[in-house]
């Protein structure tokens, strides 16, 4: 809401972060003002308390929180602004509920340009307003130089869950259909291709995107759905093994219906990666009774964060938990958890 | 994906799996050792075996550089960083296996040690020119693939006269390691019927270094892509040799490998690599002429002779991992009592859970269904 008229800004966009940005005192006023407010604008936000005061109806309400400390914090496709915005909203959003408002905590590292940090409060903005859900309340703090890498964020959601909704990791049941809104892997490589020391060319751009519309329209058709996750870190096989855990079944995949771009997969080829192990930020995993597979997959492709949604394997019954799948190849084998790390840091 | 799907159709696999059956001949069985470990993942993550007859087995070999690394040249690697204080690059997986007392580099490095993971000598070498004050060793692992980088980073150092920056080398060969296997005692040594030769060194030395094999142990040795279709391919050229009673050197992966190999490649590593008289692979033991070593005239950037380093003792850390037992070829990761309870891809005992080529991280990750089903009376 920067827009209704050009203000003015005192700060010095030029400068960088000092300690007495998260002091307290009039710096970190102006940083608030000039910045924060500037670019998040909205009139919770603006009463200027400690906490932002709204009403609730009746009903049932979900909270989740999320740190981001991605690296680099610009990469193709977003930046950690948009990131702390679209993963905090998407874990609202993936138990059904509609997300309302969002807080957001900063801890900048002294020595931080400021105008990287506009340009990222900017993004966060923006991704906020597309969504529709504001920011309502904050904090900021500072550490010394060398005691972080720039700026992390954490952002913290609320949101109401529509009544007869009722989404839980512990409900897949053998004979469910497991359903994904498009192409697995496409920020994880986003990030790699800008990571320094790894960098490569390429045309992949992070799927970083709020999918609470989406889910919107998923539960609107299917109330039912069983269990939804977003698969980020971790990327798709960590998804599917906790919920095929929790719920105490197995899974079998078709590897064919697996959507990846082919940029993807050659990045993966390259570097010797699974796309099935790799982070999305924009991708949601739905188990839902075989019968509704139909009516949500042609809901799904009607909605621009999936046009490339598919049908990519069954939940089963296995005493193991085991999640497997049959190759294009014809054999069939375990798609299993990431052991270690794939790449730090990356959401 | 272009060039890659054609490799992993179902389609041939079927029409390829059919020939194979017709090809194998009642009442024999036919055990085929991929050497290396990059086969052993193809194997398991498209499901090879699920195409093949019965009677041929793949037997898993030693070809996986983490995997025969002896724990004391890790345990010099660790001394290299808490002693000498340098700043140690390496590949990947390395940082995870389990050293003397089941220490790791990433453990080292979480205690402070400078340990960096990098995905190339010329990354190495970067950190050597940004630290000019830090001694970087570059910790080189691998086949004859791996070896002309290294090489390559050595002649730039010569060139760039960095005088920070060493390689401790671990390079290991291909052929050396195929007779240590086939020569041992015959009363103890595992029946194998033939080699699947790895793609990947062929593409550096040629098909050439395996004739005087194939004459001496009367064993045919094929070499072969990475891709599930061309395991399966030269999963045929072996049996059909065997069938016909032939040991010869032939080559499925004609799309890159020569008889002669890549003779840049060998100059560049023969002009700034030795043969050792003897290295220590873990289970394999003392073989000779088996690795490489740094010329005389690189020796400033020898990590080896610029730093004093004990020699190591090479003790298992976990006495019942059967790691040794596994790249020999005489046990199954799954004969091993570790694999699955004590051991797994989080919490690994002994190399060959850690690294992706390892056998044991490919029966877990891809393979672990399996048994059940076996256990049930179907195997697919």
């Amino acid at each position: 809401m920067s827009g209704e008229g050009p203000k003015k800004r005192r700060l010095n966009l030029a400068g960088r972060v000092e300690m007495g940005h998260g002091g307290g005192g009039r710096t970190m006023a102006q940083l608030i003002e000039d910045i924060f407010l500037y670019h998040l604008d909205n009139p919770m936000l603006r009463a200027g308390n400690d906490q932002a005061l709204f009403e609730v109806r009746a009903g049932r309400m979900v909270i989740t929180t999320d740190g981001h400390v991605v690296s680099p914090l610009f990469f193709p496709g977003g930046d950690i602004g948009s990131l702390a915005v679209h993963g905090t909203i998407n874990d609202v959003a993936m138990s059904g509920a509609e997300p309302l408002y969002l807080s957001a905590s900063f801890i900048l590292e002294e020595g931080f340009p400021l105008a990287d940090l506009d340009r990222i409060v900017e993004s966060m903005a923006r991704a906020s307003r597309e969504a529709g859900v504001p920011v309502v309340t904050g904090d900021t703090k500072v550490v010394e130089r060398g005691k972080a890498d720039g700026v992390y964020i954490a952002t913290t959601g609320v949101g109401r869950v529509p009544e007869g909704v009722q989404i839980d990791a512990r409900q897949a049941r053998p004979g469910d259909a497991i359903l994904i809104n498009g192409t697995i892997g496409d920020h994880g490589v986003a990030i790699m291709s800008s990571r320094q020391g790894m960098a490569f060319e390429s045309s992949v751009q992070s799927d970083s995107a709020a999918l609470h519309t989406l889910v919107a329209e998923m539960v609107r058709v299917a109330p039912d759905i069983r269990c939804m996750r977003d698969a980020t870190r971790g990327g798709l096989s960590a998804t599917l093994n906790e919920l095929a855990r929790q719920s105490g079944v197995g899974m079998l995949l078709q590897e064919a219906e697996l959507p990846v771009l082919p940029e993807v997969e050659a990045a993966c080829e390259l570097f010797g990666l699974d796309p099935l192990h790799v982070a999305n930020e924009g991708k949601l995993v739905a188990i839902v009774p075989r019968e509704r597979v139909d009516g949500l997959l042609e809901t799904m492709r009607k909605h621009p964060l999936a046009r490339a949604a598919a049908c990519i394997g069954e939940v089963t019954e296995d005493e193991h938990h085991f999640v497997q799948m049959a190759t294009r190849f014809g054999g069939r084998r375990m798609v299993d958890w990431l052991a270690g790390e794939q790449l730090p840091r990356i959401c | 994906m272009k060039y890659i799907q054609e490799f992993r159709d179902g389609d041939l696999a079927r029409t390829l799996a059919g020939s194979i059956a017709a090809e194998v001949q009642p009442g024999r069985t036919y055990r085929l050792m991929e050497f290396c470990g990059g086969h052993t993942h193809a194997i398991f993550r498209y499901g090879v075996q699920d195409w093949m007859p019965a009677a041929v087995e793949f037997v898993h070999g030693p070809g996986c550089p983490v995997c025969v690394l002896p724990i004391g040249r890790i345990d010099q690697a660790m001394a290299l960083v808490l002693e000498h204080g340098v700043i140690l690059c390496t590949y990947g997986d390395l940082l995870r296996v389990p050293a003397s007392k089941r220490r790791t580099l990433a453990g080292i490095r979480a205690e402070g040690g400078d340990v960096r993971m990098v995905q190339s000598t010329t990354e190495a070498l970067r950190v050597a020119e940004a630290n000019p004050d830090k001694q970087v060793v570059f910790m080189a692992i691998g086949f004859e693939t791996t070896t002309p980088p290294t090489a390559v980073a050595l002649l730039e150092a010569q060139k760039r006269g960095l005088a920070n920056f060493t390689v401790f080398c671990n390079h290991v060969l291909t052929p050396a390691a195929m007779h240590s296997i086939m020569g041992g005692d015959a009363q103890q040594r595992v029946p194998i019927d033939g080699f699947f030769g790895p793609s990947h060194v062929s593409s550096v030395i040629g098909s050439r270094p395996y004739e005087p094999f194939v004459e001496r142990f009367r064993r045919p040795v094929v070499i072969a892509g990475f891709e599930p279709l061309d395991v399966m391919q030269a999963a045929r050229m072996l049996i059909r040799q065997i069938n016909e009673g032939r040991a010869e050197v032939e080559n499925e992966y004609t799309r890159v490998v020569t008889r002669e190999g890549n003779r840049k490649a060998q100059e560049l590593v023969d002009r700034v690599f030795e043969l050792r008289p003897s290295f220590e692979w873990r289970g394999l033991g003392s073989v000779p002429d088996s690795a490489l070593m740094i010329r005389a005239e690189f020796a400033q950037w020898d990590a080896e002779q610029r730093f004093s380093i004990e020699r190591p003792e090479n003790k298992e850390a976990v006495k019942a991992c059967e790691c040794p037992a596994i790249l020999r070829g005489e046990k199954k990761p799954t004969d091993c009592k570790l694999f699955g309870t004590a051991c797994t891809p989080e919490n690994p005992m002994g190399s060959c859970m850690v690294s992706s080529e390892g056998a044991c991280a490919a029966y877990w990750t891809y393979g672990r269904h399996r048994r059940d089903l076996q256990a049930q009376g179907s195997p697919s």
